[in-house]
């Protein structure tokens, strides 16, 4: 079993790295910080996988809500509107 | 290089002969070819899962979210394991987890997969071309509700949209709200009003004045 880093309601901040190569992690998102919502599972990494390796051990993935105006500089909808990405552990980093 | 492998590449029958190949086609074929070559399947089970695939239709997408609105507690089982509320009423969706999200007064839900096109294909079939397009895959995430507007759906400040980008293992089916004027509609009235791009959360379902 994989123990979990994160759990729902805690505050992350994705990784502000640029690996090259197969990577599931959204530039636009790199170095913003979020909420988790939600754990999706475990799942091979896919950013393994993509090189025909067996993706082991398994990712935990998290569902990431993220504020618009956090991920967008000049968002022009209200201030409510969110964004959730789906995101492996490996990308995030906890934050205070 | 040498050609010194014995099959034979003469007998194709190419799917469309009005058109010449394009690279992307060409890269397609070669990769079938070598999948069937190196015998990690058939060419017939390559053609059955196309065939699968192409039997998927929004009408079981539909039929699912209509009975999320006549059954409270299914529409539970929905959110909580897509899969198994949908093996329920016959549907198997595969492999690959299908979230439900749904919409409610304070929240319009759309889904977008920015870095590829993921859609819940066992759900509601293959994804129209705009959906697998640079334009909905950028803007969708950028500047949802403009790209709303651009489908005709306006949505009031006091809702809030959220995006969600299925770039990772999960795929994402919109539970519409139903329509006002229902109350006496069974399921199967009811899916009529359930469209493709309701699902996909780029409009409402259809109100009833629509049919």
């Amino acid at each position: 079993m994989t123990a979990l880093r994160y759990s729902p309601g805690d505050k992350v901040q994705v990784r502000e790295a640029y690996p090259p190569g197969h990577v599931r992690t959204p530039h636009f998102v790199r170095g913003c910080t979020g909420e988790v919502q939600e754990i999706a599972g475990v799942f091979p990494n896919p950013e393994e996988l993509a090189y025909g390796r067996d993706g082991l051990p398994s990712v935990p993935l998290y569902r990431v809500v993220f504020k618009q105006s956090e991920v967008w500089d000049g968002y022009e909808g209200p201030a409510a509107d969110t964004v959730v990405i789906d995101l492996y552990e490996h990308w995030l980093e906890p934050r205070t | 290089m040498s050609h010194d492998h014995t099959h034979d590449h003469t007998d194709y029958q190419p799917d469309i002969e009005d058109f010449p190949f394009t690279d992307r086609m060409v890269m397609t074929q070669a990769i079938a070819e070598l999948i069937v070559e190196k015998g990690i399947c058939t060419a017939d089970e390559l053609r059955q899962q196309i065939e699968l695939m192409d039997s998927k239709e929004p009408a079981l997408g539909a039929r699912l979210v209509a009975k999320t609105w006549v059954d409270p507690e299914f529409k539970s089982r929905v959110l909580e394991d897509c899969a198994k509320a949908a093996a329920e009423i016959g549907i198997d969706i595969g492999d690959i987890p299908i979230k439900a999200i749904e919409n409610t007064e304070d929240v319009h839900n759309v889904v977008v997969c920015t870095l590829c096109s993921c859609y819940p294909r066992m759900l509601i079939g293959l994804p129209p071309d705009w959906y697998k397009s640079r334009a909905y895959r950028s803007r969708a995430v950028k500047e949802p509700r403009k790209v709303l507007e651009e489908f005709g759906t306006h949505i009031p400040d006091n809702v809030e949209v959220r995006v969600h980008d299925s770039t990772a293992d999960l795929r994402y089916l919109v539970l519409p709200a139903r329509p006002d004027g229902t109350a006496d509609w069974d399921e199967r009235k009811l899916a009529q009003l359930i469209t493709r791009d309701s699902m996909v959360g780029v409009t409402p379902a259809k109100s009833p004045d629509d049919t």
